[in-house]
């Protein structure tokens, strides 16, 4: 379904290298003007001290408990969505695939919506677990309900059963946050999909689960680009496809689901960047998967940047933004990339 | 002609009917109006159903109250509903029989966000305008949305499956644009906006039951009238033209009904999802494909199904209420999953 132009483009894996690095300097660049901005301008020299040399002055301690947390959240939030985004499209060869569009970041929030009315207060780790199960359930029922019929998990059914499952996990979340004042109060900050308030604890709570979404991701690259180009070829070349696609569906599940229990649903970062990555990094996802997640961490922080500084004193949620951007990059895929 | 049932006044007035047409619609109109009465007389404050009716009637009952409490508070919500589930279910069943398409729905397309997208601004810009330009406001975003996205589907032709993808899309860019203004907004005006986003018919009174009532007096007899050419359209648009339709003409008015009706639906109550596809569904089980007896049909079933779903908001968890919005949507996505698997083969 994915339409590839042929490659004119001279590719040698030194230039490829060189602008990982060239990826990785701008996210940092970006980091570092996501630290400096807000309401108390800090120089930059001062997040240097308060990073290495913290001296428990006012300014240092809004670095470390505030805006840290938040920046390194936006980054791994953009890398996980971003890099699940990309193992969606290429496992089920499907261009409008990922998180959002296909109910997996829906179906992690009504879990977690559900747990804490249930609950209450749950412990932190509580969270992410939860996250999972929702997010497992959301993309083992959706990819089900795509797949009847002839033609398989095609572009449309898989997009619808997405689009009505998230209108179903949402519909039950609002009817639990009407219910329930408290888990309202508790979670409303969170289910507009929002970088804001993050601490430390929450980040370090959900890193583990994506830094190991993310590496097994990587090392699964080589089977990804295989089976991307369809199950039949790669079963011809001896790969375990079973087994490949339940590792994949697995790692998916790690870092989307380890991204809303962080940040809440932030949609359209497993979309939209993929296809960007593509143009710089070509169809093998050993090179695509590593671009994704850098490009994911720069869009995130960026859009964040953006979400504070447009309406001063107030913010945008995160997720508000990039549905902004990213509906309209929908919009060209469905008309261009998707084939009768 | 044996299994239909034929009312032919003038050359325009004729109508050829379904033989179970006529026992569904009464025993529909009747389940509608005990529900009806049954919802006006639950609430904090409950009544007799019997008083119901006299206080509908305008019969004393010997309770003052009574007659204040169901004229001024809960008969125009109710009535509300009906019509809102009406308007909302017409304009599927148009859009399910232009499209040839049984996923096709006005929530789907995101014609309702759009309404929905004009209606906030106005609410949240243009305070100073009066209530009643709000349906035309709804009417111009659900136009435009429509526009758009028919104008972004065509692609060599339209295909019904880039349309409902591309609605998708304009569904979650309108929604954006629309939490974006209710973040940029003054509080006041954005609380107003909230409640009514919701898709509910909570506290509306007969100020909006006048005005949804009044487009559709207009809209839903032209509609009805249109029943034939919707019937020829549904076999094609090769034999339409074979039996002399004016193929685009009459989609275009038909597009232009729907959408309307779907708009006045959502100036009057927000958006309110799925009753637009799943009603015609069970109208085309009760009743038969025949659009002559489903257009109508299907209003009174939506009428009754968005009643139903107002009611159950408002008893599940009494004394607080869940709009009707979302219980449409927790019955109706359900209904929506078991037709993707009904029509796997087909989409």
């Amino acid at each position: 379904m994915i339409q590839t132009k042929p490659q004119t483009r001279v590719d040698f894996k030194f230039s490829k290298t060189w602008g990982l690095v060239f990826c990785t300097v701008i996210l940092l660049g970006c980091l570092a003007l996501s630290i400096t901005l807000g309401a108390a301008h800090i120089p930059v020299g001062s997040v240097f001290a308060a990073l290495f040399t913290f001296d428990g002055s006012f300014d240092h301690l809004i670095i470390r408990t505030v805006r840290l947390p938040r920046v390194l959240s936006g980054v791994i939030v953009g890398a996980a969505l971003a890099v699940a985004g990309a193992i969606m499209q290429g496992l089920t060869r499907n261009p409008l695939a990922s998180p959002g569009i296909l109910g997996i970041n829906a179906g992690a929030s009504f879990a977690v919506v559900l747990t804490v009315l249930l609950l209450g207060n749950p412990p932190l780790g509580v969270y992410a677990l939860v996250a999972f199960i929702g997010a497992a359930v959301a993309a083992v029922f959706v990819y089900t309900l795509g797949s009847f019929g002839r033609g398989g998990a095609t572009p449309l059914k898989l997009t619808l059963a997405g689009a009505v499952f998230t209108a179903f996990a949402a519909s039950l979340t609002s009817a639990i946050l009407i219910m329930d004042q408290s888990t309202l109060d508790q979670v409303r900050f969170w289910t507009a999909g929002s970088l804001a308030g993050r601490d430390m604890t929450l980040f370090l709570s959900t890193l583990p689960y994506i830094s190991a979404g993310l590496i097994g991701a990587l090392l699964l690259g080589r089977q990804i680009t295989t089976l991307s180009l369809g199950d039949d070829v790669a079963m011809s070349l001896g790969q375990n496809t079973l087994w490949v696609k339940l590792m994949a569906a697995f790692m998916v599940v790690l870092l989307a689901g380890g991204a809303v229990s962080l940040a809440g649903p932030i949609g359209f970062v497993g979309l939209v960047v993929p296809h960007v990555v593509r143009f710089v990094a070509g169809i093998d996802y050993r090179w695509i998967l590593p671009y994704a997640a850098l490009f994911g961490g720069i869009l995130v922080t960026i859009a964040d940047i953006a979400a504070r500084l447009l309406i001063r004193p107030q913010e945008l949620p995160v997720g508000i933004m990039m549905a902004l951007i990213g509906a309209p990059f929908f919009i060209y895929l469905a008309r261009n990339k998707v084939k009768r | 002609m044996p299994g239909w049932f034929i009312i032919r006044l003038s050359n325009l007035l004729s109508f050829r009917l379904d033989k179970r047409f006529i026992p569904v619609f009464s025993i529909v109109m009747l389940l509608t109006i005990i529900m009806m009465i049954i919802s006006v007389g639950y609430g904090e404050y409950p009544i007799a159903p019997l008083d119901v009716i006299r206080s509908i009637l305008g019969i004393d009952t010997g309770n003052s109250d009574h007659a204040l409490v169901v004229r001024l508070f809960r008969l125009p919500r109710i009535v509300l509903a009906l019509l809102v589930g009406a308007a909302l279910a017409v304009s599927g069943t148009i859009l399910q029989g232009i499209t040839r398409n049984a996923l096709a729905d006005p929530g789907i397309l995101g014609i309702n966000n759009g309404a929905a997208l004009a209606a906030v601004a106005l609410l949240v810009y243009f305070k100073d305008v009066p209530a009643q330009f709000l349906p035309f406001a709804a009417f111009t975003g659900a136009l435009i949305t429509a526009l758009l996205i028919y104008v972004f589907a065509w692609r060599d032709g339209s295909s019904p499956m880039r349309l409902i993808l591309i609605g998708i899309g304009f569904a979650a860019m309108t929604q954006a644009f629309t939490t974006l203004m209710v973040v940029f907004g003054d509080i006041n005006d954005v609380q107003q906006a909230f409640v009514w986003l919701a898709g509910s018919v909570y506290g509306r009174g007969w100020q909006q039951v006048n005005m949804l009532g009044g487009w559709l007096l207009v809209l839903l007899p032209i509609t009805f009238l249109s029943a034939r050419y919707l019937n020829t359209l549904a076999l094609g648009d090769d034999s339409a033209t074979g039996l002399g339709v004016p193929v685009e003409v009459q989609r275009g008015i038909l597009i232009l009904l729907s959408v309307a009706l779907a708009a006045s639906a959502v100036a009057a109550a927000g958006t309110l999802g799925f009753v637009g596809l799943v009603a015609p569904h069970i109208t085309r089980r009760l009743v038969g494909p025949n659009h002559e007896g489903l257009l109508p049909a299907a209003a009174l079933i939506g009428g009754f199904m968005v009643v139903l779903a107002d009611f159950i908001g408002r008893s599940v968890i009494a004394p607080s209420q869940l709009p009707a919005g979302i219980i449409t949507a927790i019955i109706g996505a359900p209904y929506f999953m078991f037709l993707l698997w009904r029509y796997r083969n087909t989409t």
